[in-house]
């Protein structure tokens, strides 16, 4: 296109006095109505306010405008608002140019008004080179098959299934075990209610199982995942048989396991030192031996002892045990028997069967003392269940837990700070559970003798998340659990447009919160499903046919195995699979690659612009 | 020259570097004026022949930035960038211009204070080499020119595209290249491709004898009279006229280009 008709309107945003502060926006105006085929130039106070706005909606006609430049803060956070700007006036948001005079420009040469001001003026002549460049990009719809495959059926993943299935969606729901449930079934008691964690779930489950939306896959994995947004095919495997579908979005949803304490305060070399949610599983299978004190030790493994994170949920699980205990430790011991008082407990010293056979099928071989080995009487006279739980310092986030911690100190259970430098030492004197500790307040070295040790671990990922994450193409963290596309804004999504992620696999969360985000991810999966198409940007790469000799060096180098030999022997690029990297456009040997956008002219257009006012 | 200032580009990549330069604003951390950005989706979109032009045309210096190695968005294209910059800094130290003006640099973004820290680096040695003799000296603007061309040339083009599969997956016939094998090919390549380029832009201004030619590109005149054969066949070069007992040879426009 040359330049003729060519109209450019720039808009140049004060920010208040963030930009306007450090940058002298008017003599900025005043050069940019200087350049060439620039047809109109003006400030704004706030460009993105509602009459900065305007401004631009009513320039692009008044002045017959065909390129917008706004010179403010930075495309990453408003592009999409100005573009969308432009589309209200009338004008295609690919002919629109984003300079950054704010982050990358005022706040970063504050004491050098002058310079400043002219780095300014360059950077607005290289956005307007660029814009003159611009062309109109048509983008394209692409049909999204209405169905939705979640990974994992925990209380997340099955949150996320019936909510995209009550919508409307057939749902298919992955479990990789032989039944639904996830971490939950181990656990004995949701909160104070004292509801049993298996009612709650079986609700769920049952749901889940007579959705007519919902398929259901037991002892399944997804074994290839391959297309895109709105166009996934996946194959499922089922004990080896394996059945090949086509879905439009991915939910994943595959949960945690808990830390394993190998070593750490005497597990699995004494009796009684349990984890959390062994204790969980004790208390929901009433099995829990008799004592008459229990000790909680917590950060056991976390926090920089193995793993560097904080769990985060473990506080308040313990603090929930602790106050099921206090008031209802008689039941759960099963001590109750009507109408009688209790004098006295027998302590059990042993690790009930379910644990044993629990650790002996993890570890494999490991043989265990297990079972009956007749009982003992308390130390303690009268009927009294001592509960202590050692801490680094108590994380009872929000205005529930904070509130049952409270409580729970009324309970008489106390709380005994240890630091990371001087952690309690467990160990059995005359048969019995003691903690050496060193009193961090009393500043004191102490002793402790308990029936019970109970250690606090983290969550931690699935192993085998990493091939899972490689399948789909989505990020792991440092500690391997699942990246969200941003850790604020963007929670729920993944950085692959139509993948989805909700749950422990992306880090430790309780109930309400891996529910939340099942339904969180669930309400952004059903956004393509609901409206049936998806329209990705149109940053996509185009191979001219005229010029490509078929070398095929561009199909080697796509992350996306987006472009494919056509039956004419060239190079043609699957626009939706396209993400726009531009890696293609600077392999092709021919040129044949132009990358919509980002053009090779479009590029040094920009750059050489700022050469030129070198030059002068 | 304490108040020469340099003129240097930066390519950003969109979701490294890019939003690690807006961080280093976020968090006021205060570096010189002298870079003037352009944003990427991501760096492996910076052809070779873009960043040869802007030094030819005077850039003091040109930077190309993007996401560590391993944490690209686009899963590898980082990979591509190392590797054409690589081969844009042999041009680059063929053409006599300091290598030292092109730099490829890693910054994440949450590296803010890096990218200030780059930046300020960047420019106090530039002012320590000084202006770019692109700017005022014809020979290595020439030179430079030819390295644009040498740089959008099939060959070169086609073994840094392969390079990474070359040297992992190995070829068609599922032979895998060692580094150092690749290595000595590549700068066979890209030394043959400089100086058959040279030999053009120099022609193309006037023509030359082969001895003359041998004299701008230092090298025998048996050699370049090697390179000047090939150009003949491929039809790029034709005897211009004869002075004396010598040929004379100028560039075959095509087009008029």
């Amino acid at each position: 296109m040359s330049n003729e008709g060519i109209r450019v309107g720039v808009f140049i945003c004060h920010c208040g006095s963030n930009i306007g502060g450090f940058v002298d926006v008017p003599a900025v105006v005043e050069y940019a109505k200087t350049l060439p085929d620039v047809a109109f130039a003006t400030s704004n106070l706030y460009t993105c306010a509602d009459d900065g706005l305007c401004s631009i909606r009513d320039s692009i006609k008044e002045h017959n405008l065909n390129r917008v430049v706004v010179a403010a803060c930075t495309p990453r956070t408003h592009a999409p608002l100005f573009q969308s700007t432009c589309e209200e006036g009338g004008l295609n948001k690919y002919l629109f140019t984003f300079v950054n005079i704010r982050e990358q420009c005022s706040w970063v040469h504050m004491k050098e008004k002058d310079k400043a001001t002219e780095k300014a003026k360059e950077l607005i002549s290289m956005g307007v080179a660029r814009a003159k460049l611009l062309q109109p990009q048509e983008e394209v719809q692409i049909e999204v098959i209405p169905s939705a495959v979640v990974i994992g059926g925990g209380v997340a993943g099955m949150s996320a299934a019936i909510s995209i299935a009550d919508q409307g969606f057939p749902v298919r729901l992955i479990e990789k075990e032989s039944e639904l449930g996830g971490f939950v079934r181990n656990l004995g008691y949701i909160w104070q209610e004292r509801q049993e964690a298996v009612g709650a779930l079986k609700s769920m489950i049952d749901r889940v199982k007579s959705h007519r939306n919902i398929d259901l896959y037991l002892n399944s994995e997804i074994v290839s995942v391959s297309g895109f947004i709105g166009n996934y095919e996946i194959i499922i495997d089922t004990k080896g048989k394996q059945k090949k579908d086509k879905v439009g979005v991915i939910v994943v949803a595959t949960g945690a396991l808990e830390y394993i304490p190998v070593g750490l305060y005497g597990y699995e070399t004494y009796d009684n030192v349990v984890t959390l949610t062994e204790f969980e599983i004790l208390a929901k299978n009433k099995k829990l031996p008799k004592m008459s004190s229990v000790a909680f030790i917590q950060c056991v493994g976390s926090r920089g002892q193995d793993k560097s994170y904080c769990s985060r949920i473990c506080c308040n699980v313990a603090i929930k045990n602790a106050m099921n205990l206090a008031d209802n430790w008689k039941n759960m011991l099963g001590l109750e028997e009507a109408g009688k008082v209790v004098e006295s407990i027998p302590v059990e010293k042993v690790v009930p069967v379910e644990i044993a056979e629990r650790r002996r099928s993890r570890r494999g071989r490991r043989e265990r003392e297990a079972g009956e080995e007749g009982e003992e009487e308390a130390a303690l006279a009268g009927a009294k269940l001592d509960i202590a739980i050692f801490n680094r310092d108590i994380m009872s986030y929000g205005v529930e837990h904070e509130l049952m911690f409270n409580k729970t100190r009324e309970k008489k259970v106390r709380f005994i700070r240890y630091t990371p430098q001087n952690l309690p030492k467990v160990s059995v004197d005359n048969g019995k559970l003691v903690i050496d500790y060193w009193h961090d307040t009393l500043q004191l070295q102490r002793k402790m003798t308990v029936d019970m040790v109970v250690l606090s671990t983290p969550l931690v990922a699935q192993p085998d998340a990493k091939e899972l994450s490689m399948m789909l193409k989505v990020p792991l963290g440092q500690e391997g659990f699942f990246l969200e596309a941003h850790v604020k804004l963007r929670p729920v999504d993944f950085a692959t447009d139509g993948i989805y992620v909700c749950g422990t696999c992306k880090g430790p969360a309780d109930i309400p919160e891996a529910v939340s985000q099942g339904l969180a991810a669930a309400s952004r999966a059903a956004i393509p499903l609901a409206r049936g198409y998806v329209q990705p940007e149109s940053l996509v790469a185009y191979v001219d046919s005229e010029v490509c000799s078929g070398c095929g060096t561009c199909i080697e180098v796509c992350p996306y195995r987006a472009i494919v030999k056509n039956e004419k022997g060239v190079a043609e690029v699957a626009a939706a699979a396209c993400k726009g990297c531009g890696n293609c456009g600077a392999t092709c040997p021919e040129n044949a690659i132009i990358m919509n956008h980002y053009t090779d002219d479009q590029l040094l257009a920009e750059a050489e612009a700022a050469l030129q006012e070198a030059k002068g | 020259m304490s108040d020469f200032e340099p003129k240097i580009i930066i390519f950003l990549c969109n979701w490294c570097s890019y939003a690690g330069a807006d961080l280093a604003g976020v968090s006021r951390y205060q570096y010189p004026t002298n870079a003037r950005t352009v944003r990427v989706m991501c760096s492996t979109r910076v052809s070779p022949h873009i960043v040869l032009s802007l030094l030819r045309d005077g850039a003091d210096g040109v930077m190309v930035t993007g996401c560590h190695p391993g944490d690209c968005h686009y899963i590898n294209g980082n990979y591509y960038t190392e590797k054409r910059m690589e081969m844009t800094k042999r041009l680059v130290e063929m053409t006599g211009l300091e290598p030292e003006r092109l730099r490829l640099e890693w910054v994440s973004a949450s590296e803010g204070e890096k990218y200030a820290h780059v930046i300020t680096d960047f420019v106090s040695k530039l002012k320590e080499i000084g202006r770019s003799p692109a700017a005022s000296d014809e020979k290595i603007v020439t030179r430079l020119a030819a390295a644009v061309e040498a740089s959008r040339y099939f060959r070169l083009k086609v073994l840094t595209g392969k390079e990474i599969n070359l040297t992992s997956k190995g070829n068609v016939y599922g032979e895998i290249l060692d580094l150092q094998t690749l290595d000595t090919m590549m700068a066979k390549a890209t030394e043959d491709e400089y100086r058959s380029s040279l030999i053009m832009q120099l022609t193309k201004k006037k023509p030359h004898s082969v001895k003359e030619l041998a004299e701008e590109l230092g090298e025998p005149t048996d050699r370049t009279l090697e390179h000047v054969v090939s150009l003949r066949a491929k039809n790029m070069l034709a005897l211009d006229h004869i002075e004396g007992t010598t040929p004379k040879y100028k560039a075959v426009l095509i087009g008029g280009a």
